[in-house]
């Protein structure tokens, strides 16, 4: 190749490597997006639904399902945070409710986000929740203290060999993301 | 120099020849081939003492039980540290100052096809690097969350933070215009009747190299930039509070990191695919083959990055479908190995130090090879997961894998580059001292990691407490030898004037060239049929 030719050559070929450059740059960003639909299509990670969803009840009242509540707090948040009861038995198709409480350890006004994760993985699609107080955050005043409810219902479709399904919550403070939007 | 040039070789005669600038200028302002991969291989050398002298402070550490003489927070700046520098500031320059030394001589261009991109790419380098190392001095200290940058740990980092992911930029931005190079030059610059499958191996491993360097590189430049924007702008990619994964942080990490692993072996191949030939008098075994093999490493490098994380919680099918495609790597590997084991079957072999590299390459990265199978399997994988069984591994294809074939490289082209043969008894000093020490350092760690003990603690139950001063001795002796290969390369004026040709049965455009090769080469392009002819 003769010197204006394998310029040209080079700059057709350097500009198409650019556009495979950007390309994945992009595509690093695309696996957000593409991570989180995979994850709620399969429900892998343990996803539930994370906005309220109707139902109908249709119990099987011959099966009974072990429900166990783990409650974490994040390292950082000054919170107490607890399930008041530390498992149930429910029947699949049957609305239950349950309550966790809060206490605010600081004496400054706080927002806390509690983010839910559902195992086996399994279970995650079929664990409904009909109302939660994970689907907003919570404001707490100064040394606050309460009650959060949940409701939920479990999908008679449940696999069979899942008898115990474990809810666990970590609870975040948000406070400082709160107050930034 | 051009005296020499003009009156050995008819292929070099240069009607505007000029040498080259004196002083600094010649080297900030450097657009030849040969000057930045000189400059490359100096600084990786240099960077290699950097992090090395971090590997002592972390085998001093845990020579015995208990902490004796640095704090758990420095201990793990240094476990991190460590692992960037050697990664980004050492094996890859070292790769890539080969690359702009041997690619233009194997395929007979005047010189890279971007020279002044090329001086960017090398001069961003020590920037980076200064940046990285100045973090040392920063209150709450350098990274110390390991090199995989893990949130929410990395999130912790006190004023080094910013300093780690602009540092990580830069070097991202050096290898991406350092691999669009190699791809222009061996694409656009071949001598005429090169065609794609008639290129040394050198140059196909590193065309291949350079793909997966565009392809990944901008992954890890989006997802530091991720924790950069989590950390300082209030997006929550990663925070779980706000909506975000952190173990999404991992796929999208590892998904760089698989082909980053293969951008730092698969030139390696390429070495060791030049010298074993060489030295065993022989024309490369199923050279076409081994072409398509490493192309295979690098397609399944893409598919099978959650190896790396089999204990975050994955569902049976994706356990099932990485550990198996990790297995099928073994395959187009064992296709490299078996050919090079043919190479030299039956071969007239002799064992100068390149070659002796370039043999314990091919043994010692097979048992590297070997613990990847081990660790690729699943169930096993939960019981090894983040013990020493793994940095055994990883240091097994990395130290006496890609470290022994850049030093097999550089013995192997050394009498090109200074035009004298360097000091034989010295460098089989330097090979024989690195192997016994390299296998002292990292053998006993399988042990140690089938035992239990997990990695980048600065403490440990003293059950493990024998296995590991021997691992640290080992250390100190693979240490201590690399210093002769300095005298190596300080003596290396010294010995007998080297021929053209260097190797009895050297083959390629390279060896055509004076030694030392002129400042430039190849301003007119050479047909292949002169390199054939020479040495039939």
């Amino acid at each position: 190749m003769t010197g204006e030719k394998r310029n040209n050559a080079n700059r057709n070929l350097v500009l198409s490597l650019l556009v495979i450059v950007v390309g994945a740059f992009g595509f690093g960003y695309a696996l957000v997006p593409l991570y989180d639909v995979f994850c709620e299509i399969t429900g892998f990670g343990g996803r539930t639904n994370n906005e309220a969803v109707a139902v109908n009840e249709t119990p099987d009242l011959n099966r009974e399902i072990r429900i166990e509540f783990m409650t974490t707090v994040n390292s950082y948040a000054q919170f107490e945070f607890a399930s008041d009861a530390d498992s149930m038995v429910v029947h699949p198709g049957k609305m239950y409710y349950a309550t966790f409480t809060a206490k605010n350890l600081t004496e400054s006004d706080k927002v806390a986000h509690a983010v839910p994760s559902v195992a086996p993985p399994a279970a995650a699609e079929h664990f409904v929740k009909i109302e939660c107080f994970c689907f907003n955050s919570q404001e707490f005043l100064a040394s606050e203290e309460k009650s959060m409810p949940l409701q939920f219902i479990v999908n008679p479709d449940l696999p069979d060999y899942v008898d115990t399904i474990t809810l666990g919550y970590t609870f975040f403070d948000t406070t400082s993301v709160a107050s930034s939007n | 120099m051009t005296t020499t040039t003009a009156d050995t070789h008819a292929v070099d005669h240069e009607h505007d020849d000029h040498g080259p600038t004196k002083g600094i200028r010649r080297w900030l302002f450097s657009t030849n081939h040969k000057d930045i991969g000189t400059m490359y291989l100096i600084f990786s050398l240099l960077m290699f003492f950097v992090g090395g002298a971090m590997a002592m402070v972390i085998r001093s550490e845990l020579a015995v039980p208990g902490l004796q003489f640095v704090h758990p927070e420095f201990f793990n700046s240094m476990t991190t540290m460590h692992a960037l520098i050697m990664v980004f500031g050492a094996v890859m320059p070292a790769f890539v100052g080969l690359a702009n030394w041997m690619i233009p001589l194997m395929i007979g261009a005047p010189d890279m096809a971007l020279p002044r991109m090329n001086n960017w790419s090398f001069w961003i380098l020590p920037v980076a690097f200064g940046i990285l190392l100045s973090t040392l001095l920063m209150p709450g200290g350098a990274p110390a969350s390991g090199w995989t940058m893990y949130p929410p740990l990395v999130l912790q980092t006190g004023d080094a933070f910013p300093f780690l992911i602009f540092s990580v930029h830069l070097m991202g931005i050096s290898s991406i215009m350092g691999a669009i190079n190699v791809i222009v030059t061996i694409i656009n610059m071949r001598a005429p009747d090169m065609t794609l499958l008639k290129m040394p191996m050198f140059v196909w491993t590193w065309l291949i190299t350079a793909y997966l360097l565009i392809a990944v590189m901008p992954v890890l430049a989006g997802a530091v930039t991720m924790l950069l924007t989590d950390q300082f702008f209030g997006t929550s990619f990663f925070l779980a509070a706000g909506g975000g994964d952190p173990v999404m942080f991992q796929h999208i990490f590892w998904f760089f990191g698989h082909p980053e692993v293969y951008i730092m072996i698969l030139p390696a191949f390429g070495v060791v695919s030049e010298i074993i030939p060489t030295f065993s008098r022989k024309k490369l075994f199923g050279h076409d083959s081994m072409v398509y093999a490493a192309s295979c490493i690098a397609f399944l490098s893409f598919i099978v990055w959650a190896h790396h994380m089999f204990t975050v919680g994955m569902p049976l099918t994706g356990q099932l479908f990485f550990m198996f495609a990790t297995m099928l790597i073994a395959v187009p590997t064992g296709v490299k190995i078996f050919n090079w084991v043919a190479t030299m079957w039956r071969g007239a072999m002799t064992f100068e130090t390149p070659m002796l590299f370039s043999l314990a390459f091919v043994f010692l990265f097979t048992i590297g090879g070997f613990s990847g199978l081990m660790l690729a399997i699943q169930p096993a994988d939960v019981q090894y997961h983040d013990t020493y069984f793994v940095v055994a591994h990883f240091h097994y294809v990395l130290v006496p894998g890609s470290i022994f074939a850049i030093m097999a490289g550089a013995y192997y082209w050394l009498p090109k580059w200074t035009g004298h043969m360097y000091n034989e008894k010295l460098g089989k000093l330097h090979f024989w001292l690195s192997t016994i020490f390299v296998n002292v350092t990292f053998f006993p760690q399988h042990f140690l990691g089938l035992a239990g003990m997990p990695r980048r603690i600065p403490d440990y139950s003293v059950q493990f407490a024998d296995f590991n001063l021997i691992s640290s001795i080992g250390a100190f002796g693979f240490g201590l030898s690399q210093l002769v290969f300095v005298l190596v390369i300080l003596t290396a004026w010294k010995g007998a004037k080297a021929t053209d040709r260097v190797w009895e049965g050297s083959h390629g455009l390279e060896w055509t060239v004076p030694s030392p090769a002129p400042w430039h080469t190849f301003t007119t392009p050479p047909k292949n049929r002169i390199a054939d002819e020479a040495f039939e």
